[in-house]
């Protein structure tokens, strides 16, 4: 609630701030500290939900695992102003409004964080994706921008519609909109429920890029200026995920309902891995790379939808965590490269000796090594899928793509370790390098130690 | 306490060499591994005291039921004074030599000496993987940065094949995880879990691919000829005599006590790849005109006579095993000494351009004569024990086995021979001319192997107390 209220607030303000303070620099600064708060403000909340949620005049339910969400989102995010907050006002004149765009995305979150009734879900997904649209868009001359943006825009405000559809089935099978009281899995389905729960994974899989709902993806990061790319492939898509994963785990998992949706959600989720990791080993943009390797990525987090069990919850935080850090990371380091093919890394490692290993740092913990977060990231979200024991062949595929992705993140680190080149790199701060160890040490130490996020369960 | 030291010690000698300049490193790596072989020693003496001390356990993520689990048994402390000799000795040989970023280099030689000592201790499976995925990387690094022509090509087919492997063994780890009776991942937990026969049979596999790939068994060893050829060869030293003993290990510590009866199930199975394995890359051996191939090919095969050994099911074949992991371990590590002298004198690694150095480098011919009948297994040389054990062992399961895996004997003494005549003997050319023999570094190393061959080979019995507890408790598992 607290991140709710803090995050909108400060996107208000941020607005004016806009119209008031000239500097951008400063307004910068007044972003990171708005953040900051939220943050505070956000944990503030956890003792008085330790023992159990509340919930709000029924529309809103405060929980441990919100709050838990919250944080890594809200961290993340600073992270990521840290890191490529200077970014912003490459892309244009309106930097105050980039930051209040990013600060509503946050408030969606935290609104998919806690709903309790499906109209408060379809507020949390749109309050995420208007400003998607336009963030999409903000580099106004580009071409590819203004494609990606319009493109996004279509097919986002499409899925919404089907989304909505699903609601209204749903309504009308259980009388409610109150989640925890559509009582779907007692008897047998009614046809109207089955129709709506289909529809609302297709609206769900599509934001969050799950195939074959991701034929955006591609474009819309791509076309998109970097810097909004890296938050809207990592932060919101795991809000995505966390709003996926409430909807379902609340109202559709146990009871015979739960085996109406399985079947396709482990279908779509073997679609995603598949296509996700044999698509981004094809690529020669290592922005377009990433584009793919968000949709493989995600084929994993859906392991935890699929499998819905507490194992699965836990790996849908640490993944969300890991996954968003070591994204962003990438992302921060590759704005500072002028050439954005795997050949603009080539030799970077004799250059830039830090950038390079932060780099290979964070692509192994995307490839799940040992040591680095992803690896209990994809250690939690395995073991959720094999404790649930119906999905064994969903898990060997994963492990088969996990070991294909090796392959394109690798080429990353071959090129700036092994290979020769002059890669031309705007000069860098000692603050981007600081929070660029920063981002490091917590890769290592989730990595190392995973129960100091687990142990807030 | 001592356990942890021997993964420490590396470890943290490795960070710091990343930062030395000049000679640093270098007298660092050796003060290290000097260390570390001191303690492999003293962890001996305390075995047969005391074996109790040697087991450590400290919290690590209590929510899963895993902790930081290290211990040894008989095995474990010959395989940690196996990786400690190793790496002296790799850095005895190379001490004279320059490598570029040397920083680098030895950092990423003392950290992957760590992970494999990781490898060793581990008593608890979800670590056992993390350090058998942590030793694979520096080895990666090193392949790629100081390798030959193809090294990138190659060095990342080995990672991604092994890669492969080692998820598809956590997928069966998990697996087992959730079927154990208290949800712990300690071997005490992972031998004791009751699972049925049908998730054994499946279990195995995944498993076994993991240590199939990285022995190698036939069809899994497509990365290892090309790995050893375009590898440094300090890398190659470490590869070939400690890292595929992982597999080996593997097989031993967490397979057999852990899925026995899938093990019973696949034995036959997987003597005949191993026998296929033996057989094929003998013959492949025997036409090798590039010397570094040729070695790599006959690891292939006494490797895959070792695996097949293991699966025959008694506690004479697998204490052979054991002594042999140990013993071929110190004669792979020598045939490599010798050929980094050449490749360092030379600058080449084909055969028909090698001849008469016994004239040029006597001493040189003489170590390379000695360790290369150990390696076939000559009596009195330390080779014979492990293979004598073996062969006996086999010959109890099967007798058709065993003689088909003699076969390997026969042609192992047919290619070594052959390479000792092209390189040694024979007329010699324009390059083999300007050979030198030995530094004093080079005939240290060498030294130390010969007489580990000549000891071992007379007085085995020390090495066969150590081992035989831990083929004792695998035996009765199994």
């Amino acid at each position: 609630m607290n991140a709710l209220i803090s995050t909108a607030l400060s996107g208000v303000v941020l607005m004016f701030v806009g119209l008031f303070v000239r500097n951008k620099q400063h307004i910068k600064f007044f972003a990171i500290a708005a953040i900051l708060i939220a943050f505070i403000a956000n944990l503030a909340q956890y003792p008085s939900v330790e023992q159990g949620g509340y919930i709000m005049y029924g529309m809103i339910e405060v929980t441990k695992f919100g709050v838990l969400f919250n944080a890594v989102a809200l961290g993340a995010t600073l992270l990521y102003f840290l890191l490529s907050g200077s970014e912003f006002e490459k892309v244009g004149e309106h930097v105050a409004d980039y930051f209040a765009l990013i600060f509503f995305i946050l408030a969606g979150i935290s609104l998919a964080t806690s709903f309790s009734n499906l109209l408060m879900l379809f507020l949390a997904i749109e309050i995420m994706s208007i400003p998607q649209y336009i963030l999409a868009g903000a580099d106004k001359k580009s071409l590819k921008s203004n494609e990606a943006s319009l493109k996004y825009f279509l097919m986002g405000s499409f899925s919404t519609g089907i989304l909505l559809m699903g609601i209204t089935l749903i309504y009308g099978a259980a009388g409610t909109f109150d989640i925890s009281a559509l009582g779907l899995g007692a008897e047998s389905v009614h046809p109207l429920a089955l129709c709506g729960i289909i529809l609302m994974v297709f609206a769900l899989s599509f934001k969050v890029s799950a195939v074959p709902f991701h034929f955006w993806t591609p474009d819309v990061y791509d076309g998109s200026p970097t810097v909004f790319t890296s938050f809207m492939s990592t932060v919101v898509k795991a809000g995505g995920f966390v709003a996926f994963l409430r909807m379902f785990h609340t109202s559709f998992a146990g009871g015979s309902i739960s085996g109406h949706w399985t079947l396709i959600l482990s279908i779509i989720t073997a679609a995603t891995l598949i296509l996700g990791n044999f698509s981004a080993v094809f690529q020669q943009s290592v922005k377009r790379m990433l584009a793919y390797s968000s949709i493989a990525q995600a084929g994993f987090m859906l392991f935890a939808v699929v499998a819905m069990n507490n194992m699965g919850t836990q790996g849908i935080i640490l993944y969300s965590a890991a996954y968003s850090i070591a994204t962003i990371g990438v992302f921060a380091v590759l704005m500072k490269l002028k050439d954005y093919t795997f050949e603009g890394f080539n030799g970077l490692a004799r250059k830039e000796p830090l950038l390079a290993a932060a780099v290979a740092v964070f692509l192994f913990s995307l490839a799940g090594i040992p040591i680095t977060a992803g690896f209990f990231a994809k250690y939690f979200v395995l073991s959720a899928a094999i404790e649930h024991g119906h999905i064994l062949w969903l898990v060997i595929i994963a492990v088969l793509c996990a070991a294909i992705s090796v392959y394109y993140y690798f080429r990353v680190i071959i090129a700036m370790y092994f290979k020769q080149g002059e890669p031309e790199v705007e000069p860098v701060s000692g603050g981007f390098k600081a929070a660029l160890i920063l981002a490091v040490a917590l890769v290592l130490v989730l990595g190392l130690f995973p129960n100091l996020l687990l142990c807030w369960m | 306490m001592l356990t942890v030291l021997l993964i420490l010690i590396p470890f943290i000698a490795g960070l710091i060499a990343f930062g030395l300049k000049g000679s640093g490193p270098k007298v660092l790596g050796m003060i290290s591994s000097l260390a570390t072989v001191v303690l492999a020693i003293g962890s001996w003496c305390r075995f047969r005291t005391a074996p109790d001390s040697l087991n450590f356990v400290a919290n690590w993520i209590p929510q899963l039921g895993s902790q930081f689990r290290v211990g040894l048994d008989g095995m474990g402390v010959m395989l940690c004074l196996l990786t400690a000799i190793a790496s002296l000795l790799v850095f005895i040989t190379i001490y004279n030599r320059n490598y570029e970023k040397a920083n680098a280099f030895y950092g990423l030689m003392l950290l992957s000496q760590a992970g494999l000592t990781g490898v060793f201790t581990a008593f608890d499976a979800l670590q056992f993987y993390i350090f058998w995925e942590l030793a694979l990387i520096p080895v990666y690094f090193l392949c790629s940065l100081w390798g030959g022509e193809k090294r990138i090509a190659v060095t990342f087919k080995f990672f991604v094949y092994t890669f492969l492997g080692s998820l598809l063994m956590l997928v069966g780890i998990i697996y087992i995880y959730f079927q154990t009776p208290d949800h712990s991942f300690s071997w005490a937990s992972f031998t004791s879990a009751a699972l049925n026969p049908d998730d054994q049979k499946w279990l195995f596999w995944l498993f076994f691919v993991a240590f199939a790939i990285k022995m190698p068994v036939f069809p899994f060893h497509t990365w290892q000829p090309d790995t050893y050829e375009q590898s440094p060869t300090p890398v190659t030293m470490i590869l070939s005599g400690v890292m595929v003993k992982m597999g080996l290990f593997g097989v031993i510590r967490w397979l057999l006590p852990v899925v026995p009866q899938g093990a019973a199930m696949w034995s036959d199975v997987a003597i005949v790849l191993c026998i296929i394995g033996i057989i094929y890359a003998s013959c492949i051996a025997m036409v090798q005109n590039d010397l570094k191939r040729l070695i790599a090919y006959s690891s292939i095969a006494h490797i895959g006579l070792m695996c097949a050994a293991i699966f025959a099911n008694n506690e004479q074949s697998l204490q052979g095993v054991m002594v042999q992991m140990f013993n071929h371990g110190i004669n792979i590590i020598g045939l490599w000494i010798i050929v980094e002298v050449i490749q360092n004198r030379l600058g080449i690694k084909n055969l028909d351009q090698m001849g008469g150095m016994a004239q040029k480098a006597p001493r040189m011919a003489i170590f390379l004569v000695i360790i290369s009948l150990a390696n076939i297994g000559l009596p009195l040389t330390n080779g014979f024990i492990g293979e004598f054990l073996m062969f006996s062992g086999l010959f109890q399961y099967n007798h058709w086995f065993m003689a088909f895996a003699g076969l390997g004997i026969i042609l192992s003494a047919v290619y070594t021979l052959g390479m000792i005549q092209k390189v040694i003997f024979g007329e010699g050319n324009e390059l083999t001319e300007t050979t030198t023999d030995l530094r004093p570094g080079e005939t240290l190393a060498l030294s130390l192997v010969v007489i580990m061959i000549i000891v071992l080979g007379v007085y085995p019995k020390p090495m066969l107390d150590l081992v035989s507890g831990t083929s004792d408790v695998v035996s009765k598992l199994f």
